[in-house]
């Protein structure tokens, strides 16, 4: 693709990317130091976690002023006007991600202060996939690769049929002993975080093809085969 | 069952309101009805440099078609094209068929003023005769043998009106137009065209010489104008033509590169070379 007669521009539009990348990472480490701090009962990180919250809220808003100031100064159309309303959604999916491994967080130190209920198990298990499902939808982006990016909305199932499953696990616990229902509680918030986290995988997903192909697949159950 | 993305109607998939939707057909898929200009195989010399190659493109009628593309890509040439303007430049040959409501008006038996009539032009520097705004909006139904001077009076305001001049110009009618400024002699030029209410206005650059202010009035009243009459822009303004058009044609090297609905072109082109020009990153 030929570089934009507006080098200024083009260069603006390169650290859009550039800033969601940094979001997108940031994120990541995010969610798997949650996870960290939930398997290994290490509240301190938890509390780092939250803490490191607030760059992802500083990210997020860099880059609405980003978005802002390209569509105010220079009338994007075409590719660039569709990475611009891609990366304003992006980021919001990313900031919620954060938010919710901030929750991750705050409910590891809650259980930490108890005793185990279970090993956690299917918690990293569903931990990894969002993760994935995160990073490749990334990859998506950066590549503009529609086929991993319809990939990644095509591996939302897995996840929710991990939460139901726990889910039963917990309603089973909770059931036969009432002192883990503190407990079993919180693990199905944290199911409940994580299906969140791969739901808006899936929609920086769906942003990434109409970035690439102009063609939304917002919404459309289940997802197309191709596009 | 999944479906490939392509083969669904979005619309009717998802839950909508009733809004109507922005349900006009693309030109292409206009019935003859809806078509006021038929452009076909279109070619135009300036001696033996071939300045159009093959032109196809239907223009919707009551719609604002705009011409856009890179200075010398044939926009101005094809838009003079359809009033045959060109015939007043030297060694100039053009083949193929231009129908305006109906009538093939590559014909040499044509009266080319009586197509001019039809197909009025607004140019890029407004220009005004040295007369007053009354006379330079009568002139031309005066040309067309109207005499009566309440019939005139009638035509003038409803003019003036249509170029949404009226109120600046109703108490200095009998004035000379040169004393009024840039906008408001664009203005009166689209006055004068569409006082012998013709039935096409083709704008070449309408709003170039024109501050921002003045030019939003010219958009506006762009907007007004195609409730009756078939509007084609060529414009340098890229958003220009995003903001006042509903279709836009994208022209390069004298072909016809992309043609389609504005909104459609302007944010997921079908050519790279639509793309590179929208977007900035051409040449």
């Amino acid at each position: 693709m030929p570089l934009h007669t507006d080098r200024q521009y083009e260069e603006e539009l390169q650290q859009l990317r550039a800033k969601i990348l940094e979001m997108g990472g940031l994120v990541e480490k995010q969610i798997g130091d949650a996870m960290i701090s939930l398997v290994d009962r290490n509240s301190a990180l938890a509390r780092e976690v939250i803490e490191r919250d607030h760059t992802v809220n500083y990210l997020d808003v860099t880059v609405d002023e980003t978005c802002t100031r390209l569509l105010a100064l220079h009338q994007p159309a075409g590719r660039d006007l569709r990475l611009i309303m891609t990366s304003l959604k992006i980021t919001t999916d990313l900031e919620r991600i954060g938010d919710m491994a901030q929750n991750i967080c705050e409910r590891a130190i809650e259980l930490n202060q108890e005793l185990p209920l279970k090993l956690y198990v299917d918690l990293p298990r569903m931990a990894n996939w969002a993760q994935s499902m995160l990073r490749d939808s990334l990859d998506a982006f950066v590549r503009e690769d529609t086929e991993l990016a319809l990939q990644v909305c095509q591996r939302d199932d897995f996840i929710d049929n991990l939460t139901a499953q726990l889910f039963g696990e917990m309603l089973s616990y909770m059931t036969q002993d009432p002192h883990s229902v503190g407990r079993a509680t919180r693990i199905l918030f944290l199911a409940k975080y994580l299906e969140r986290i791969a739901d808006h995988a899936t929609n920086i997903a769906e942003m990434v093809i109409y970035m690439a192909k102009g063609k939304s697949i917002r919404h459309m159950s289940p997802p197309p085969s191709s596009v | 069952m999944r479906q490939d993305v392509d083969s669904l109607d979005r619309s009717s998939s998802l839950p909508r309101p009733s809004t109507g939707g922005n349900g006009k057909a693309p030109a292409a898929d206009q019935s003859p009805d809806t078509t006021e200009i038929i452009i076909r195989d279109l070619c135009l010399f300036y001696g033996s440099k071939q300045a159009l190659h093959q032109i196809d493109l239907d223009i919707a009628r009551n719609q604002v078609t705009a011409f856009i593309g890179p200075s010398g890509c044939g926009k101005s040439t094809l838009l003079r094209c359809v009033n045959r303007l060109n015939d007043l430049v030297d060694n100039v040959r053009v083949t193929g068929s231009i129908v305006v409501g109906g009538l093939e008006i590559l014909d040499p038996g044509l009266d080319v003023t009586d197509l001019r009539k039809r197909v009025g032009m607004v140019f890029q520097k407004p220009n005004p005769f040295p007369k007053t705004i009354y006379e330079n909006v009568a002139y031309g139904p005066r040309i067309l043998g109207i005499r009566n001077k309440a019939r005139l009076d009638e035509i003038v305001e409803r003019s003036l009106k249509g170029a949404a001049l009226w109120d600046e110009a109703k108490d200095r009618l009998h004035d000379n137009a040169l004393g009024l400024s840039g906008g408001q002699h664009q203005r009166l030029c689209i006055a004068r065209t569409i006082a012998v209410e013709p039935e096409v206005v083709l704008m070449d650059e309408p709003c170039s010489a024109l501050d921002p202010i003045a030019t939003t009035k010219v958009e506006e009243l762009i907007h007004e104008l195609k409730q009756r009459y078939t509007i084609v822009i060529v414009t340098h303004n890229m958003q220009q033509a995003a903001r006042v058009s509903d279709f836009t044609a994208f022209m390069y090297l004298g072909r016809l590169v992309e043609f389609g609905k504005t909104d459609k072109l302007f944010t997921t082109p079908e050519k790279q070379e639509t793309e590179d020009y929208i977007t900035g990153r051409f040449g």
